[in-house]
């Protein structure tokens, strides 16, 4: 999409670098002239919030790799020697614990912003599928450094998930023996995991880029679910409108950040992740972190485990399927007043499942947390699809000027 | 931007400049712990400084502690030792400086073992002034520590030390 | 509902093997109004402990020096006789936001302890008394020594056990405890005071094993470590009560301090942080409806 002015170097040397490497042009096409709908609300803010915890969380954890040593008789002490000895070193592991979860709660808002205004609709498929990339990869990141701390939530939430992996059929065995490194999560196994949590935000990296790339070809979405008609009327360049109101969104999310960082750093950990990893005794209760919650609660609500595992896994590529899912001809959950009830039912059995992800699972909260797996599935498979066949649905407006009862006339959207 | 008045711009123009001067303050606030946290940690920090007894060392004798990661040589000097220390011209010296420039008490020479050449350890008693012989390149030091033959260029360096009393000394 | 047809044909074939779901449904209704929240430990419930006061919960918390000093001794004369505290170094009894001893006493103290260290020349371990760069020494050699020591027990390490420890509070108050104003962390430390008032005699019906003792708030309300603490055990000198309710008080600040010697500085820090930010967050705000004055939206 080409945006509100095309870039003139202002000086000898961007002149001569444009010409060998545009890179100067094409910052200013993607970040500056890039047109962005003026109707954006604040959800929209989360892309932004999610870069900049992307790149908090790598710059955290690379330094915190200086200090850090992976071997199952170090590990743990390597940790309180950044959290008593290593300059600011509380500062850098709280902020990169922390900085975590921040970074799921920022992903799942972006996520729940997605699924209400339609983003995933034609033709930002692609866009949307590389997400959920991006939320696998995260989550693998998650979980690798989860380990590395060698407490007994870490060695027990590693040997709850890659035992998952033997319920493969046959080579089940195999393949978990050779991710282990061993019989048993070990030495072998924390070295590797540290390894590839090394490696992996880069690819997150990467996949971002793609889903940047991919977002700027068909241009963002917005609350109305119309595209943009009229790029002068409608829309105004990134810098400096979306990048202040990127700014104070995130602004305030790293106040929120910064109070759960300094003040209540443990809250969402779990005391036994201070207790030496022990092979030999199983904490009561084996828990991961909140941000996997809800898929703990559909892993275990399923007696078979071979049928629990592509649960777990099927509860998140379902996610992908969206945009074939949802066959409504409305884009956006603004002028879908049924589709607007059945999606804040699927927040409320997404929070649901999340509790009872930490509950044990059996009792009332094994029914419930069935339950509760069963909707979360039938939103997808059968309420969206029979939705765009059979909901009333209100008017769109022509465009998103007509929404904002803009007048014939155009103001000048920027200096 | 768009339409400026006559009263506005100043106004307009603190808040841009106190919002870009809050956020310049924030940004150094948070690179400054990415950048610090690399200086020497407290638990180095803490063996930053050694103590020795030196009570139990006999005339001649020299004795290597370790210190901050290197070698660092404590000579109880004879007076034959001292006495060759001192009476050197100081033009003979490739890196002039004088012995009382070196100690602090005649009798005890400490300095870091460590060759000034490109870093191996020299020997104790070795050489041809007694000193010390670097056995990888050939630098020869005297009963000062002092550089006086081979490729060397400086001096052996002497740390920062005190008498914390007649029978101990702490090194850094 | 119009598109039951549609669930059925779709539902028939997994409704069939999941039978449980359907028993589910129809029983949703009736445990809806089931109790309880699982507690933790299984069979024999805790109770949860009470909450305590600290000098150092909240956004302005700091500890306070003599009750460090004190929990100290408590530390030195009763539990080290078991519990290593092994990542705690003699330098940090000086250093602020601690006990915050003077150099000179925090360097008496380090020496009043032996120290293996070694091999010398000869190839033996010896003992020399302890500096301010080591860390206190472990009252057992190895896990397996304290074991044999104590019938098979092996008291944990303190260095962070205030950290280590914790109960669940349950929903909604788990909801609070992140909230400014009701913000609540100090499970660990309330829970350790709580055992350590906790014993009691077993009930009728409750074995206990030999090198048992019942403990209310234990997991499985038993433990194998015997009360440690009783009334005027340790002498405090600046006339605070020499009680058990004290001992568990002071001891348990030690090792909050023991396991966050940066507590201090980590909330003075975040309040100018937090505050800082929510004066920037004013003024981007402020900034970005300047600049956006102008345009409809």
């Amino acid at each position: 999409m080409t945006g509100h002015s095309t870039y003139t170097p202002k000086s000898g040397f961007a002149r001569w670098l444009e010409r060998r490497l545009p890179i100067l042009g094409f910052i200013h096409e993607s970040f500056v002239a890039y047109p962005v709908p003026k109707n954006l609300n604040y959800l929209w803010t989360f892309g932004a919030i999610l870069s900049f915890m992307l790149v908090a969380q790598i710059v955290t954890g690379i330094v915190l790799a200086m200090h850090y040593t992976p071997e199952t008789t170090l590990a743990f002490d390597s940790i309180e020697h950044i959290m008593r000895d290593v300059n600011w070193g509380w500062a850098l592991r709280y902020a990169h614990a922390n900085g975590a979860s921040m970074f799921f709660l920022a992903v799942y808002i972006h996520i729940f912003r997605g699924m209400y205004y339609g983003s995933y609709k034609e033709p930002r498929e692609v866009l949307w599928i590389l997400g959920v990339v991006i939320f696998m990869l995260m989550m693998a990141t998650g979980f690798l450094g989860y380990v590395l701390p060698w407490g007994q939530m870490s060695f027990w939430a590693a040997t709850v998930i890659t035992n998952l992996f033997t319920a493969i059929p046959y080579v089940g065995n195999s393949i978990t023996t050779w991710l282990l490194g061993g019989y048993s999560v070990d030495n072998a196994t924390l070295n590797r995991f540290f390894a590839l949590h090394y490696l992996l935000p880069f690819v997150i990296v990467a996949i971002v880029g793609l889903h940047v790339w991919a977002l700027h070809v068909t241009g963002q979405n917005n609350p109305t679910g119309v595209e943009v008609k009229d790029v002068k009327k409608e829309t105004v360049p990134f810098t400096p409108y979306a990048t202040l109101k990127d700014a104070v969104g995130l602004v305030i999310f790293v106040a929120l950040f910064a109070w759960l960082t300094f003040f209540v750093p443990n809250y969402t950990g779990h005391p036994d992740n201070y207790i030496e990893a022990n092979p030999l005794v199983t904490p009561p209760h084996i828990v991961p972190e909140w941000y996997f919650l809800p898929f703990y609660a559909i892993l275990r609500a399923i007696p078979n485990k071979l049928v629990g595992v592509i649960a777990l896994f099927a509860s998140i590529f379902i996610v992908a399927a969206l945009p074939w899912l949802d066959t409504s001809k409305v884009r956006s959950g603004v002028y879908r007043p049924a589709f607007k009830k059945f999606f804040w039912v699927f927040v409320f059995v997404s929070v649901g499942l999340g509790y009872l992800g930490a509950q044990p699972a059996e009792g009332v909260y094994l029914i419930v947390a069935r339950i509760l797996m069963a909707y979360y599935f039938l939103h997808f498979l059968v309420v969206l699809p029979l939705l765009g066949k059979y909901e009333k649905t209100l008017p769109e407006p022509r465009s998103i000027a007509a929404s904002l009862g803009q007048a014939a006339t155009e103001e000048k959207p920027h200096a | 931007m768009s339409n400026a008045t006559k009263a506005e711009p100043s106004r307009r123009d603190i808040l841009f400049l106190a919002t870009g001067a809050a956020a310049g303050v924030a940004a150094g606030a948070a690179v400054w712990p990415l950048i610090a946290q690399m200086n020497p940690d407290a638990s180095t920090l803490a063996l930053a400084s050694t103590e020795l007894d030196i009570a139990a060392i006999p005339e001649g004798q020299i004795v290597t502690v370790k210190w901050r990661g290197k070698p660092v040589f404590v000579r109880h000097r004879t007076k034959q030792e001292i006495e060759a220390a001192q009476n050197v011209p100081l033009a003979e010296l490739p890196d002039p400086q004088a012995d009382s420039a070196r100690v602090k008490k005649p009798e005890w020479l400490v300095v870091v073992g460590v060759c000034t050449h490109l870093g191996c350890i020299p020997t104790g008693h070795e050489g041809e002034f007694h000193g010390w012989f670097c056995p990888c390149h050939g630098s020869t030091y005297d009963t000062s520590g002092r550089i006086r033959s081979g490729p060397a260029p400086s001096n052996l360096e002497v740390p920062d030390y005190a008498f914390l009393s007649d029978t101990k000394i702490k090194i850094g | 509902m119009r598109d039951a047809p549609w669930r059925a044909s779709i539902m028939k074939p997994v409704v069939d093997s999941w039978k449980s779901i359907v028993l589910a449904a129809a029983l949703a209704g009736a445990a809806g109004t089931a109790p309880a929240l699982a507690e933790e430990g299984g069979a024999h419930a805790q109770p949860k402990p009470p909450r305590q006061e600290w000098s150092f919960a909240g956004a302005f918390g700091h500890y306070d020096n003599a009750q460090l000093h004190r929990g100290y001794k408590v530390y030195k004369e009763v539990c080290s006789s078991c519990h290593s505290i092994s990542r705690l170094a003699f330098r940090n009894f000086s250093e602020k936001g601690g006990p915050e001893l003077p150099e000179a006493e925090a360097k008496a103290l380090a020496e009043s302890y032996k120290i293996k260290d070694g091999p010398n020349d000869a190839g033996d371990y010896y003992e020399r008394p302890g500096r301010l760069s080591d860390r206190v020494p472990p009252p057992f050699p190895n896990e397996q020594a304290a074991r044999a020591a104590l019938n098979g027990a092996y008291p944990p390490d303190m260095s962070v056990l205030a950290k280590a420890r914790g109960y669940s509070r349950g929903f909604p108050l788990f909801l609070l405890d992140a909230l400014p104003g009701f913000s609540y962390q100090e499970h660990g430390v309330d829970y350790i005071v709580a055992l350590l008032n906790g014993y009691a005699d077993a009930p009728t019906g409750v074995e206990l094993a030999p090198g048992q003792y019942y403990n209310l708030y234990m997991p499985g309300r038993r433990t194998g470590m015997p009360p440690p603490l009783s009334d005027g055990a340790v002498t405090y000198d600046d006339g605070t009560p020499q009680t058990v309710a004290q001992y568990s008080k002071d001891v348990s600040a030690f090792l909050m301090w023991a396991a966050e010697p940066h507590l201090e500085e980590r909330k003075s820090i975040g309040l100018k942080v937090v505050g800082f930010l929510i004066v920037l967050s004013f003024l981007v705000y402020f900034t970005k409806r300047k600049i956006w004055s102008n345009i409809q939206h």
